[in-house]
């Protein structure tokens, strides 16, 4: 391309795919654009219902927030090992390509049974959804039942979208062979997505809710 | 199976070397945010910071591991700015009135008229 007005004839001139990437592409940009807003609309209901009310912050140093810095830490190495994937499928190496996936939808798994094992914590503290355990309600005096809500709601919704995520993954790894590279950099798309969220509910839910130390 | 038109070049930008230095400063901006929670700064400041630094993550996943920097510019321009438009309006109405509601906290029994002799 010699100049950029070229450029934009030949992006306009027809024969070309708009914005050069693929149909299936796109779709998945669109969706993701969709899914940032129910995500932000959830995030931002939290922040508005956290702001007008007593809080409870009940997250321990350990358990929660141990195990939620080992949650960000297994989602961001499954971002770095799906573009690792990436990569390898663009250098038309399919195998390498594959097990790059499949160690990815493994640290998903990872991810899925560490917040399990922080929910049943809290559960077994006595938090359910419309309830507080009593003790908090003895430290904050009139904390919200929202808390459970809100926790649950919003860190069910994640993990949905990281199981959902770890079998999609499953199956382009199983298929990595007859599918071509866009599709494999479409479901990397996705993954991404999933990380970026839990970038901000990690901080918005557990690291804006630690005990206090007095 | 895609039809490729013209134009429709695979380019592939970024080494894996640029992709392990983005892992890298992902994890140090985490484990900052971590180090923020543990000397228990008050929550104004962690709520400000922490925004900041979640943009900064969310910015290098979007540009580097989600490849939108080396993608056409009108991809970016299509998906970006209607975004962060409506999640602006969305604080916009929303923030404010949180404070409201906060006021009209209930803050105790009112207090026993004086009996005036």
């Amino acid at each position: 391309m010699a100049t950029e007005a070229q450029a934009i004839a030949g992006d306009w001139g027809g024969g070309v795919h708009p914005y050069r990437v693929g149909h299936r592409k796109l779709g998945m940009w669109l969706f993701i654009m969709s899914d940032s807003l129910t995500f932000s609309a959830l995030l931002i209901a939290y922040a508005y219902v956290r702001a007008s009310n007593v809080w409870p912050t009940p997250f321990r140093f350990y358990p929660s927030i141990v195990f939620s810095s080992v949650m960000t830490l297994v989602l961001l190495s499954s971002s770095l090992t799906m573009v690792m994937a990436v990569s390898a499928s663009a250098r038309k190496e399919k195998s390498k390509a594959r097990k790059w996936i499949l160690a990815t939808a493994v640290l998903g798994a990872t991810f899925i049974v560490l917040h399990m094992i922080e929910w049943r914590h809290l559960i077994s503290e006595g938090l359910r959804p419309f309830q507080l355990p009593a003790e908090w309600v003895e430290k904050w005096p009139g904390s919200t039942p929202l808390f459970g809500a809100t926790f649950f709601g919003i860190t069910g919704m994640h993990m949905f979208h990281v199981a959902t995520g770890c079998i999609y993954l499953l199956v382009v790894a199983g298929r990595v062979n007859k599918l071509n590279h866009e599709d494999v950099e479409i479901s990397g798309l996705y993954w991404h997505f999933v990380d970026l969220v839990w970038m901000f509910v990690f901080p918005m839910i557990y690291l804006l809710s630690i005990y206090p130390k007095k | 199976m895609t039809t490729h038109a013209v134009g429709d070049e695979e380019h592939f930008a970024g080494s894996n070397k640029l992709f392990i230095s983005i892992w890298v400063w992902l994890l140090l901006l985490t484990g900052f945010e971590v180090f923020l929670g543990y000397i228990q700064l008050p929550v104004i400041y962690m709520l400000v910071i922490l925004m900041g630094a979640s943009i900064i993550k969310a910015a290098l996943i979007v540009a580097y591991f989600m490849h939108l920097r080396f993608e056409r510019l009108n991809l970016v321009l299509t998906i970006v700015p209607a975004l962060v438009v409506c999640i602006c309006l969305m604080l916009l109405v929303f923030f404010p009135d949180s404070f409201r509601a906060k006021a009209l906290r209930s803050t105790g029994p009112p207090p026993a008229p004086a009996e005036s002799r």
